[in-house]
């Protein structure tokens, strides 16, 4: 290495010298950081997305990489984030990616201490089994003056506002014609 | 805003460096009150006396918006005679009925109005929280009104407000709130100043309004100031409500609620609504002007949707298949009857009652007391591990081994891992593309309902009961795809926007839904997010490209409008008010509405229209009348039916308060929603004796690192770093009253619980003066619980049950307590300390109908004794 191009390797330098006078981009660069490319650069695929905490609705994006989240920003396209997140927004990544997720089915039985592994499909007939069993048992059919009532209050359900309007639509929907009436959500709260 | 809302306050700073000033009222000063121009430190629960005086302010100096008030709002209205208000009533209206502390709304009627057309008493109309029904249009009243446009005549709306609110002077503020005189004044002419032509002030708020005994009348009193000043309808203007969660605004649109069908269509009740037709009349009176006359088309359409081909003409379309409420079937409701035993099974759908609801140790005993629970979350949440974890394993009321409660945890796909649509708080629907597969066992709602479904009817193919053709006749073949067999989330948004059934053609409008069973509409609100085929909610053009208003960023319900009811941006005759404040307009030339967003008119209908005199529907609705959902075209002052305390707001107590009501002799609301189960029980409040055992007042609210209760902040481990700990902040004056010192813990008690927390003192919280003593209040986050990286007391256990009477929202941002240095009492001294208290402060559980003071003299404070 040259003395000259040792002394234009000194950031100070290049700081001084170059367009970045404050030193907080290219000035203050080393060979190694110059070498990084940013994660969302490398992306296979980004999708356009929303942040799930608060109701802001500020954009994001999701970039993956072989088939995992491997970035979310901010996305400067919208019109209501302008590409900032705050702290929940930023650490959205953490909430998607965290190892305390849970990915597999659990099950406590009756005056169980423990959780159990079940296999999913069986979870689900499971559950068919107990809504259809509760519904029978507390079914009913019309009032003392024997007006319809068509329902069940023996079933009872208490969504967050996180769940999509999709999701609602059908929550809503099998309920309604299940005859199960006590559906809630955080949107009572 | 700063703390929970961070980036759309982005936008208070802009304005404020376009020179907007800004104020910020909280019991806290917090890091919005930082950025204001000026903080407001305000007695917790008493908003209405601070508001009812700018009102009183803007009356008495004539400082309203005097154009835009005599044309657009109800100002000019005449009231029946029969009306007496609470000025002469110690704080009730006409109409109250002692025996179920409701309201008969007849006195409170326009003048010439032979009645009110809801069709509900007052006491179903509480039992199922109507008030909602108003989110979309207004509470049913005639079109025709008795006016005086000079505001002179005694009984119109505007002399009958200014003698409401006449004893809400700056001396009472202060003394009701704690508010300095100066700084209310400050505010007061601040508000006025910056309202009329050519300037508008916006309000924003959120669950600190909310979660109150008389919350919506907050709301209400905000809404009256923002009506007077012409704040309506403009740009830089409105009531701003924030909402917390991402789409708690879809929550309610597409609601997962017991009263309400989506559009705000109400759930049938079994007494008032037997038929179809009895249905949709109860909700447009035959006759009624405005949009909401089509509620026979939006009802049609959602019941095609539901039952598809099954609903005919014949058959009333299937009507016959809904369930009916009798009354109340809300969550707490609910959660007493778990305890109860009542209750069989549990959804919890990415919520957290354990945490997250009021009266913690009520959740969690009413669900170790089920048959089965399904928990489907991100996380093990404290809801789904109360049977291993929860405080009352240590006092003994849960154990596992005698906890019947079958439990079943399923894994929730994150908001990356689906696709489909969040309603944020401007209305505004966004569309979210799927980036992952879920992983292992995790599946989206949408895969959990759709499936759960299609195994129930499978069940019951062969079934022949009555019971079960409306699961039979369901509308259930949505398309799947993928790995996991997902049904199409975007079949469903086409479904919830509506199609013509012979062709399949999306809808473009709900003007285009008919009657007659030949369209389909799953909720009337959201047609057009699906117009023409195109998932309008997936529009991501450039902010930077678009003008300020971005129309073509996501989709807005109703009709893709971002500004709602904003003829009132233009005068009576079509013209901006001012330059600066031009929105939309009337485009003599073209003769057509037009401007920088969606008309919220009908596009030709000139501003000279004047209906005939029997018009009903949208005809009726004349061309100066912005408000065209409200029965009379008018943004309402004065609300003469469907709000269930009263037609205006009245400052009450928050339930449990130190303080004898400086205002009226009565203390409380007297129509609030009580639960008189014996675990609810009460701390006292003057008049009632005891209140000294609860002396302190407590408020709750968020950290911005944290988010509500803590199942997708606390198990994050950015976000538990930046808060690990439960805590409380108290004032100087009180940590040396009660020995706190900062770092150390104290504990909080109430006649439901104590709750231990690190102190922080700090001058971020002040004692106040009110009515001539010192009241100190102590603030909490409410995100902690006992599952997570980080753990904590759940702030949400000191709280009991009270709900307001229109919507059945809990009070819980006020309550009373005593402060101690100290942890807290573990086992079976914790359960003596607050049996303890209880005994000390009378052993009080609510009661029905709750009390009312009126007879009760408070010589320092009823200006009428
Ligand atoms: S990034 Fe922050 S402000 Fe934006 S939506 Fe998410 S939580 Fe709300």
């Amino acid at each position: 290495m040259g003395v000259r191009s040792w002394f234009e390797g000194w950031p100070v330098y290049r700081q001084l010298t170059g367009t970045d006078p404050l030193g907080r981009g290219a000035a203050a660069k080393s060979d190694g950081s110059r070498a990084l490319t940013a994660r969302t650069d490398t992306a296979d695929s980004m999708a356009r997305s929303v942040c799930p905490y608060c109701a802001v609705g500020c954009g994001q994006r999701v970039f993956v990489k072989d088939g995992q989240v491997s970035q979310i920003e901010g996305d400067p396209d919208s019109p209501i984030s302008r590409g900032r997140l705050c702290p929940k927004g930023a650490a959205s990544k953490s909430l998607v990616t965290s190892p305390l997720r849970q990915t597999t089915v659990r099950y406590r039985r009756p005056y169980g201490t423990e959780w159990e592994d079940l296999d999913l499909d069986t979870a689900l007939n499971m559950i068919a089994d107990r809504v259809l069993a509760a519904r029978d048992e507390t079914w009913e059919d019309v009032d003392a003056e024997g007006r319809p009532l068509n329902r069940t209050l023996g079933i009872s359900s208490l969504g967050g506002a996180t769940l999509d309007n999709e999701e609602n639509y059908l929550i809503k929907k099998l309920f309604t014609a299940m005859g199960a009436l006590q559906i809630e959500n955080q949107a009572r709260i | 805003m700063a703390e929970a809302h961070p980036v759309g306050f982005q936008w208070v700073m802009e304005a404020k460096r376009r020179g907007a000033k800004v104020f910020h009222v909280d019991p806290r000063f917090t890091r919005t009150s930082a950025l204001a121009d000026s903080y407001l430190a305000i007695r917790a629960g008493t908003d209405i006396a601070l508001l009812g005086g700018v009102v009183r302010y803007i009356l008495d100096n004539e400082l309203d918006f005097r154009e835009y008030v005599v044309a657009y709002t109800n100002a000019a209205t005449i009231v029946t005679e029969e009306y007496a208000d609470t000025e002469d009533m110690h704080g009730l209206f006409s109409g109250f009925n002692d025996d179920n502390a409701t309201y008969d709304q007849a006195s409170w009627r326009y003048e010439g109005h032979s009645q009110n057309q809801t069709t509900r008493d007052s006491e179903t109309q509480r039992e199922t929280a109507a008030g909602l029904e108003n989110e979309s249009h207004g509470a049913p009243v005639g079109g025709e009104t008795e006016r005086d446009e000079t505001l002179q005549h005694p009984r119109c709306v505007y002399q009958i407000l200014k003698r409401h609110f006449a004893r809400y002077t700056p001396e009472m503020v202060e003394r009701v709130c704690g508010i300095p005189q100066e700084k209310f004044l400050e505010l007061a002419q601040a508000w006025t100043e910056n309202s009329g032509r050519d300037r508008t002030g916006m309000l924003v708020y959120s669950v600190g309004w909310t979660q109150h005994s008389v919350g919506v009348q907050y709301i209400r009193t905000g809404a009256i100031i923002q009506l007077l000043l012409g704040n309506v309808g403009r740009p830089g203007g409105g009531v701003m409500a924030l909402r917390g969660h991402a789409s708690i605004q879809g929550s309610t649109d597409i609601p997962t609620l017991f009263n309400l069908l989506p559009g705000y269509l109400p759930m049938p009740h079994h007494a008032n609504h037997p038929t179809l037709d009895a249905w949709v009349d109860s909700i447009a009176h035959p006759g009624q002007k405005g949009f909401w006359g089509n509620a026979r088309t939006y009802g049609v359409n959602l019941l095609k949707a539901y039952w598809g081909d099954a609903a005919t003409a014949d058959n009333d379309y299937c009507y016959g298949y809904m369930p009916r409420m009798t009354g109340d079937h809300g969550t707490y409701q609910q959660v007493l009857d778990m305890i109860d035993g009542k209750i069989k099974g549990y959804f919890l759908l990415g919520q957290n009652p354990a945490v997250g609801s009021a009266h913690g140790r009520a959740q969690r005993l009413g669900m170790a007391n089920l048959d089965w629970l399904v928990v489907r979350d991100l996380f093990m949440i404290e809801s789904a591990t109360f049977w291993q974890n929860a405080p009352e394993i240590e006092t003994g009321e849960i154990a596992p081994e005698r906890c019947r409660t079958e439990v079943f945890f399923l894994p929730a796909a994150s908001h990356v891992e689906k696709e489909g649509t969040f309603t944020q708080t401007q209305r505004l629907l966004q569309w979210r593309e799927k980036a992952v597969e879920p992983p292992g066992d995790a599946r989206s709602e949408l895969w959990f309902f759709y499936h759960l479904g299609r195994i129930i009817r499978e069940r019951l193919a062969a079934s022949t009961k009555p019971r079960d053709r409306a699961l039979l006749d369901l509308a259930w073949d949505y398309p799947t795809h993928g790995p996991n067999v997902e049904p199409s989330a975007e079949a469903v948004l086409r479904e919830i926007n509506g199609y013509d059934v012979a062709t399949g053609r999306p809808l473009a409008s709900f003007t285009e839904m008919k009657d007659d069973g030949s369209t389909v509409g799953g909720c009337w609100i959201y047609t057009g997010v699906y117009a023409d085929g195109v998932n309008q909610a997936a529009r991501r053009k450039p902010g930077s490209e678009q003008s300020l208003v971005a129309p073509e960023w996501g989709w807005a319900w109703p009709a893709n409008r971002r500004i709602l009811y904003n003829r009132a941006s233009a005068d009576p005759d079509g013209n901006p008010w001012s330059e600066r404040k031009r929105y939309v307009w009337w485009d003599a030339d073209k003769s057509e509405w037009t401007g920088y967003d969606v008309p919220d008119f009908e596009k030709t209908k000139p501003p000279s229209y004047r209906p005939e005199r029997d018009a009903s529907g949208v005809a009726g609705i004349a061309g100066d009348d912005p408000f065209i959902l409200q029965g009379d075209g008018k943004g309402w002052l004065y609300a003469p039916t469907g709000v269930l305390d009263g037609p205006m707001p009245t400052h009450y107590e928050p339930v449990e308060s130190p303080v004898r009501n400086p205002l009226y002799r009565q203390q409380a609301n007297p129509t609030r929603k009580v639960y008189t189960h014996p675990i609810n029980t009460l701390n006292p409040s003057p008049p009632q004796e005891h209140s000294q055992v609860f002396p302190y007042v407590f408020t709750v609210s968020r950290l911005t690192e944290h988010h509500t209760a803590g199942g997708m902040s606390r198990t994050v481990s950015p976000l538990a770093e930046l808060q690990p700990e439960m805590f409380v902040e108290v004032s100087p004056e009180l940590a040396a009253l009660r020995g706190l010192s900062h770092l150390g813990w104290a504990h909080l008690v109430t006649s439901r619980a104590a709750v231990e927390a690190k102190v922080l003192v700090t001058d971020r919280v002040t004692p106040l003066r009110v009515d001539g003593r010192i009241i100190h209040q102590v603030w909490l986050p409410y995100h902690f619980g006992y599952e997570g990286l980080v753990t904590g007391d759940s702030a949400n256990d000191l709280f009991g049950i009270t709900l307001d009477p229109n919507v059945l929202i809990q009070e819980s941002k006020v309550g009373t307590c005593d402060v101690r240095p100290g942890r807290r009492p573990r086992g079976q001294d914790l359960v003596d300390l607050v049996v303890d208290y209880r005994r000390r402060s009378g052993n009080l559980v609510h009661r029905y109908p709750p009390m009312v003071t009126t007879d009760v003299a408070d010589t320092s404070s009823d200006q009428e004794a």
